[in-house]
């Protein structure tokens, strides 16, 4: 579903992506974990389409088509979802009204019918009940006001009602208490599918705990250093991120 | 136009005397003072000498509309109230708004004509709001009109005023509006100017209020029409512990010219105002904030905050906001601010990002920034016409 070859992004004159090459299939979870600075974010903004990084060389491929081809909105209507890890506050619009726009937008892009507010509102009803989200969320403004936690469910809230093809998670765990944590890992495992693709980008390895992964990959410097199965997190808690510097050394520039 | 003006006003024919003394010595006063230039530090930003060469003709306007004539207050005709109340016109026409320094209220109060007299009675609580809409009709030839309101409302009362304006695209006209509004002891009053006077107009208006003790006085003073707007508003706090909100919203395209000048006279102890102006300007449209606070030397514990928000759409437009501070006072707290800012690139992106195209996106983020200005207004009809106004051009 996702195909990832030789990916090189830059903000400014910085380089941050130097060469990621990574394949996601349909009923994966993909785990990206690293230190700081190591490209994850950048990644996961790059999928989206942000317009600050550049992308300088490589290629994605997406369920076939070339993603990097894609404004935003089209990689959104295609099935593409990220979870922001700084969700943006936006007063003046209701959650309620800027998710049937949203839904709209993508399925009208799809030739389906727009929902109108009956609809929207009795499929917005099975979710929140679903996840558990306070029924006071949807009236207030997108996120305006929102505790952390808040926000992240919110995103995880959008996700189950958009229903992407491909979810890219980034850091949705970090900052929330455990009870917070385990209602995001509880989202996501809603909407773990043999259809879906799952990228968790995360620092830590705490969000794994409840959403385990079939594949973690350790990012430095902004490359891949290492790929392996759900161990290589927990090998990670007990080592630290320290042997990537010397590891790195190790590699040739 | 001033010549064209002159040539047919000189004959001002007016059987009363005292109110033709009035209009003489605001002719007087206006010919003395010629319409304003940018040199005039109040109109730095707003040009209307292009509109002084349009020979204007005198409108044979149709007299405000009364849209639901209202329960408990009178609205009558300034021509009527003339035969029935000379008295009391005599007591209050003019006596707010000042023609010394200004041209064009001058202008007005030497040629009012199509006027209404509201009255509010002591203790009267006026449920339904009562609506003027003064519209100009569509005209061959450039014409002026000079409508006149005069507002007294009583100890007490309670009332919600609107006064709209609006006029026909592609006429060429001049709309020179003054209304007076004194709100006595203890009154509750909003107020609603819904200027969208037609796409080459000319507008200028002045309310001028004056607030006694324990009054409160809400102002929603909404500009969406004209090319070129002036808008001004003079609030007198003139009595301890008054308190007035004035909101504002000017929504401006094209080559549109909006420019609201308001005043805030704190004259007595303890008086709050608290102010918001907020504009969107796209295509070339040019917006002028400026924001005078008085606070007089007897005015200790004034508490006034203002603030005026602008969002440009395009490169082209322009803002020019300034708020001019004049405290004599010890003991008051003052605050002021404004921004400028375009479109949150992060919040545009994360709209997108879940699939709203870019102008659906950019629209909704405008909307949104208008959308606090029409929560204030209590009135539910006015706010869903604004709402569907602004979704037509947002």
């Amino acid at each position: 579903m996702l195909e990832i070859t030789n990916l090189h992004a830059r903000v400014g004159e910085k380089d941050i992506l130097k060469g990621i090459d990574l394949r996601v299939n349909a009923g994966e979870v993909h785990a990206i974990m690293g230190p700081n600075g190591s490209g994850k974010s950048t990644l996961a903004q790059v999928l989206a389409g942000r317009e600050t990084y550049q992308v300088t060389a490589g290629q994605v491929l997406y369920q076939g088509k070339n993603l990097l081809e894609m404004s935003p909105e089209d990689r959104a209507r295609e099935g593409v979802f990220l979870a922001f890890q700084y969700p943006v506050e936006i007063p003046g619009v209701s959650n309620m009204y800027f998710l049937r726009t949203a839904l709209n937008a993508v399925r009208k892009y799809r030739g389906e019918d727009e929902l109108d507010a009956m609809d929207f509102l009795a499929l917005v009803n099975e979710k929140m009940k679903v996840l558990g989200v306070n029924e006071t969320l949807i009236q207030r403004p997108v996120n305006q006001g929102f505790s952390g936690g808040e926000k992240k469910r919110n995103e995880i809230f959008q996700m189950a009602v958009l229903e992407p093809r491909l979810a890219i998670l980034d850091e949705t765990d970090s900052g929330l208490d455990i009870d917070a944590l385990k209602a995001v890992a509880g989202g996501v495992n809603l909407m773990r599918s043999p259809q879906r693709g799952i990228v968790v980008v995360t620092h830590y390895q705490r969000l794994l705990g409840h959403v385990v992964p079939d594949f973690v990959h350790v990012m430095h410097d902004g490359r891949i250093v290492r790929s392996g199965s759900k161990d290589l997190a927990l090998e990670l808690v007990q080592q630290g991120y320290a042997w990537l510097e010397e590891e790195a050394a190790c590699l040739p520039r | 136009m001033s010549a064209t003006l002159i040539a047919v006003h000189e004959q001002i024919e007016e059987p009363r005397p005292w109110l033709h003394h009035l209009r003489r010595a605001a002719f007087e006063r206006f010919a003395a003072l010629g319409f304003p230039t940018t040199h005039n530090e109040d109109w730095k930003y707003t040009n209307v000498t292009p509109f002084t060469k349009i020979p204007f003709e005198r409108s044979r306007r149709p007299a405000p509309r009364l849209l639901a004539p209202p329960k408990g207050a009178t609205v009558t005709s300034l021509a009527h109230a003339l035969e029935t109340e000379p008295g009391l016109l005599e007591e209050h026409l003019a006596r707010y708004a000042g023609f010394h320094n200004n041209a064009f209220v001058a202008l007005n109060t030497a040629f009012m004509s199509d006027g209404v007299l509201i009255r509010i009675p002591n203790g009267a609580v006026i449920e339904e709001p009562i609506h003027l809409v003064f519209t100009s009709s569509e005209q061959d030839r450039p014409t002026v009109s000079y409508p006149r309101t005069l507002i007294l409302a009583g100890r007490d009362s309670q009332a919600v005023i609107i006064e709209e304006y609006r006029g026909a695209d592609g006429s060429l006209y001049f709309t020179n509006a003054v209304t007076e509004l004194v709100a006595g002891e203890g009154a509750v009053i909003e107020h609603y100017k819904l200027e969208k006077e037609g796409d080459r107009a000319l507008h200028f208006g002045a309310l001028q209020v004056r607030q006694a003790r324990s009054s409160s006085f809400t102002s929603h003073s909404i500009a969406l029409g004209g090319a070129l707007v002036r808008n001004e508003l003079n609030v007198v706090l003139d009595g301890e512990g008054a308190e007035c909100a004035l909101n504002g919203l000017y929504v401006a395209g094209g080559q549109q010219h909006i420019d609201n000048y308001t005043t805030l006279d704190h004259a007595q102890p303890r008086t709050t105002s608290y102010e918001l102006y907020k504009g969107i300007l796209d295509g070339s449209a040019q917006g002028v904030f400026h924001g005078r606070i008085i606070v007089r030397q007897d005015a200790q514990k004034t508490d006034a905050i203002q603030r005026n928000k602008n969002l440009l759409l395009s490169q082209k437009a322009v803002i020019n906001t300034k708020p001019q501070l004049e405290i004599y006072a010890n003991d008051v707290r003052c605050t002021h601010g404004a921004t400028v800012g375009q479109v949150d690139p992060e919040a545009l992106f994360y709209l997108r990002s879940r699939g709203i195209g870019h102008q659906d996106a950019r629209n909704l983020l405008t909307y949104a920034f208008a959308s606090e200005m029409i929560e204030r207004m209590k009135f539910e009809p006015l706010r869903s016409r604004l709402e569907e106004v602004l979704h037509e051009r947002c």
